[in-house]
């Protein structure tokens, strides 16, 4: 049994155009993934395209005009918004993109202690700062005292502190200079390795190929496909969508095939057809009319009519 | 670092300093200016309510032991150098120097002003803290049109209905006067002070109230919309956990300075306050000065209470400095 | 309903609340001002609904010519602090570093004594009366709005479009009506007539405390100050209604106020 689940997850913003018209927009929609216990799935997908909003719809801090459809499960019970209040904190932790996540007149070890729930405190906070190679000294620093990358670092430790069962990674890494970004994978596949299920969300395909199990490629709003993560060698042939192995060409050793991704626009003004059909080279007719239902295919999932 | 620091700090007296020089040798220039160049004869504001037995001789006389007759500038020159000195010259009302009536006077007024700004920072804080943390609903919108009224209200009609229902009505509270009228002045406790001081605070701090108020509200908006605020709900953080841990320590510094930097409305409240409910403090001996024509005193109140609104503004900055670390910690870095 | 409509809708009221003084004063005058010793010190009624004072004066008419007098003094002085502002921030922003350290000294200046006392200092130097009054209210509103015309004007002149026009070739004169002008308009307007209620006040505040008006003229802050007198004798209308009517045109002000900015500058509205 997976330990998160998510079913045709949807996410829709209802805003107030001029002349106080209510408009609906669709930022997620039929989004399905699963997640089990010491396996590290990575959404990865180009910014804009809705990545964030997963997260921020598991652990319900989504903003008051977004609606949610769709089913999630955590540990087999269904995750409600009551759930998740009770959850989040204890059971999944979060490490946000942005970088002023952190309180700015808080001392940053305050609080990364703050966020333990088992256990010393002062002492796990040292020992997080010490597996990101954080001095001991940085405990004592304010946000604006740090960089970007140590800001991140700081953030992960927030995380990984906790002790939660499941860790929602939202862009962990930019920042980071190489060298600690190898740390924090690692310090990832470490955690996963003694059980903790991983949701890793990044626009960095290469750095999701190096911990990840399974790859979900998320494009305006919705998973294409999810692959394993071996999937992704060679020519990548052996992948279903058209779209992922223009990602997966695209990469430096690669050979930067750079493909027409198509555009990331919201859903609601491409609502009909494939969000691929424009720059797909496998484009058909029936593309364009509607847009293809997953269908389970070489045990992973895919979202094209053309998928072999 | 230490050095750094300290160098820091002295400079910024410095420069505080200069500015303080400044801003009264200004202020002395521009009034006395006002003053001398005023259709309002200065040997007549000097005699003030003796005209009538004062002859021409003896106004001769007063003008020349004062210099009144000299060009502005020397009398100017005279007034500064005396200034420097310490000394004021002397009231016309109180026949004391004008130095002795504003301490005395402002002592008087510090109790009341001290209450009313203590009651209007707590009093707005909490309304601007509960309105932000139940924004949309109906607290929040009673509050704001509390706020927007109160803005709109003078502080001596607040202070006649306060007078009217709380003397009036339901004699709780003696009608100031600060003390009890006919008990000598040694017999005065602690507690009669305390007992006629609460009707003129609590209508100087009402109309402090709405402004610390609406700006703790919009700023405690902002915070509960920000980045990190958001990630301490993602951790399980909520409701006074949340706003005692994230919103407090970032709306408390900018509230305490903006109560600082009321200094000035603080004072102009005082003095319709004190007016009101004949509290005999500094503004009513402003308001007596003015109407009566003690130039003397007046002049001397004008400098005092810019000095006191540059206190209160320098105190805002020095809490920022010495409170908020990005100032504090940011320099030596 | 959308907010344009309900805006206009509020501005309009608040317009017809502020006219109203200066339309019913006029139909007031003679004989509800005069003494009428048979009917002294009566409470609110239908003839009276503001009651009379303690010489039998109708307290309606009197708090009408009274609000009429306060717009009156508040609006002259209103604009000529608006017109003040107006042209020293125009004056810091255009003639150099010079004429802007001397005008920020002058606004640090007037900041620094407490309103009151600035108010209390002029209206005596200027000999109190009406004129004391009017000259006191209108030389101590301007510093802040002159302020902000300064630094809108110090943030265009450094802006891109300024910026390029002057590469172009364009004159000062041609910048300023094209460029300049356009964009200052709408905060010139709202920041005077967010003067109004201040004013206002303030001109309440010190006739209030004795300086200026005499009592022949039934100022608000007059009407005020004398009922203090009567207020332990339980004539309450006597201070209630005229102060209630004082908060009633102020209020209005603020809200046409706010109306017109939302009209004339939606971006910069939104509360």
């Amino acid at each position: 049994m997976p330990l998160l689940e998510v079913k045709e997850l949807s996410v829709t913003f209802t805003q107030y155009d001029r002349g106080l018209r209510r408009k609906k927009a669709t930022a997620i929609q039929d989004l399905s993934l699963s997640v089990e216990r010491g396996e590290i799935v990575a959404v990865v997908g180009a910014s804009g395209s809705g990545k964030s909003l997963l997260a921020h719809a598991i652990l319900g801090i989504l903003p008051r005009n977004a609606s949610v459809g769709g089913q999630m499960a955590f540990d087999g019970q269904p995750l409600t918004a009551s759930r998740i209040r009770q959850l989040r904190g204890k059971r999944i932790a979060f490490v946000p993109q942005s970088v002023q996540s952190l309180d700015p007149l808080m001392r940053v070890g305050r609080q990364v202690r703050q966020a333990v729930r088992a256990g010393d405190p002062a002492e796990e906070q040292r020992m997080a700062f010490a597996r990101y190679g954080l001095a001991p000294l940085t405990e004592r620093r304010y946000p604006f005292q740090l960089s970007g990358g140590m800001a991140r670092r700081v953030l992960v430790s927030i995380a990984t502190v906790s002790g939660a069962e499941l860790i929602v990674a939202d862009e962990p890494t930019p920042g980071m200079d190489p060298a600690v970004v190898q740390e924090t994978l690692r310090a990832f596949k470490t955690f996963a390795e003694n059980g903790t299920a991983i949701v890793f969300i990044t626009h960095d395909l290469e750095a999701a190929l190096a911990i990840a199990d399974k790859v979900a490629v998320f494009h305006a709003g919705t998973s294409l496909e999810v692959a394993r993560a071996a999937d992704f060698e060679g020519a990548g042939d052996r992948l279903r969508h058209p779209y992922s192995r223009a990602l997966w060409r695209a990469l430096p050793q690669n050979g930067f095939a750079v493909p027409d991704l198509g555009a990331n626009e919201p859903l609601s003004r491409s609502a009909v057809g494939c969000s691929h059909a424009r720059g797909c080279a496998l484009a058909t007719i029936e593309c364009a009319k509607t847009a293809p239902k997953p269908r389970e295919l070489r045990d992973g999932m895919v979202r094209c009519y053309h998928a072999t | 670092m230490a050095a750094g620091r300290q160098s820091g700090i002295g400079k910024f007296a410095l420069r505080q300093a200069g500015k303080l020089a400044l801003l009264l040798a200004s202020a002395c220039a521009v009034t006395f200016a006002l003053i001398s160049q005023s259709p309002i004869d200065p040997t007549q504001a000097y005699i003030g309510a003796d005209l009538l037995r004062v002859g021409a001789e003896q106004r001769e006389a007063i003008a020349a032991y004062w210099g009144l007759d000299d060009p502005p500038l020397q009398r100017f020159w005279a007034w500064m150098a005396s200034l420097l000195q310490g000394d004021f010259g002397t009231s016309m009302i109180h026949r004391a120097p004008v130095s002795e009536v504003i301490v005395e006077r402002f002592l008087s007024s510090f109790a009341l002003m001290i209450a009313a700004w203590l009651l209007s920072g707590i009093l707005g804080f909490a309304a601007g803290v509960a309105a932000a943390m139940r924004r949309e609903t109906w607290l929040d919108r009673a509050i704001k049109w509390y706020c927007y009224a109160l803005s709109s209200t003078p502080t001596f009609w607040a202070g006649l209905l306060l007078l009217i229902v709380f003397t009036v009505w339901l004699p709780i509270f003696p009608v100031g006067l600060g003390t009890p009228a006919g008990v000598p002045a040694g017999d005065v406790t602690w507690l009669d002070r305390a007992r006629h001081m609460i009707l003129p605070a609590l209508t100087l701090s009402i109309t402090g109230i709405s402004n610390i108020a609406l700006h703790t509200r919009a700023k405690l908006v902002d915070v509960l919309a920000s980045d990190y605020v958001l990630f301490a709900r993602a951790k399980g953080e909520e409701g006074f956990l949340l706003f005692r841990r994230h919103g407090l320590r970032n709306i408390l510094l900018p509230a305490v300075t903006l109560q600082f930097a009321s200094f000035s409305e603080l004072f102009g409240g005082a003095v319709l306050v004190e007016q009101i409910f004949s509290y005999p403090g500094l503004g009513k001996a402003t308001v007596e000065a003015s109407t009566r024509g003690d130039v003397p005193l007046l002049l001397g109140i004008v400098l005092f209470s810019a000095l006191f609104v540059f206190a209160g503004n320098l105190l805002a900055e020095l809490i920022y400095r010495w409170v908020d670390p990005r100032i504090r910690e940011g320099q030596s870095e | 309903m959308n907010l344009r409509t309900r805006t206009l809708i509020y501005a309009a009221v608040a317009l017809v609340l502020l006219l109203l003084p200066a339309a019913l004063s006029p139909m007031l005058g003679g004989d509800r001002l005069a003494t009428h010793l048979a009917e002294r010190n009566e409470p609110p009624s239908w003839t009276h609904p503001f009651g009379t004072d303690w010489l039998g004066r109708d307290m309606f008419a009197r708090s009408m010519k009274g609000l009429a007098l306060s717009l009156g003094v508040g609006l002259t002085a209103a604009l000529a602090s608006g017109l003040i502002a107006g042209a020293l921030g125009l004056m810091a922003a255009a003639l150099g570093k010079a004429a802007d350290r001397f005008i920020t000294w002058l606004i640090d200046l007037f900041l620094s004594v407490p309103h009151l006392v600035l108010l209390l200092l002029i209206a005596f130097v200027t000999g109190g009366g009406a004129k004391g009054v009017i000259i006191a209210v209108g030389l101590t509103h301007w510093p802040s709005l002159a302020r902000l015309i300064r630094a809108e004007l110090l943030q265009l002149k450094s802006s891109e479009f300024v910026l390029v026009s002057r590469h172009m070739g364009r004159s000062n004169w041609w910048i300023a009506t094209r460029h300049l002008l356009p964009h200052l308009w709408p905060q010139f307007i709202v920041g005077t007539l967010l003067l109004f209620p201040h004013a206002i006040l303030h001109e309440g505040a010190i006739t209030f405390l004795g300086m200026g008006l005499s009592p022949h003229q039934p100022a608000i802050g007059i009407i005020l100050s004398e009922s203090m007198r009567y207020l332990s004798t339980g004539m309450w209308w006597l201070a209630f209604f005229p102060g209630l009517c004082l908060v009633v045109l102020v209020r209005s002000f603020d809200v046409l106020a706010g109306g017109v900015h939302a009209l004339v500058d939606p971006s910069r509205s939104q509360e």
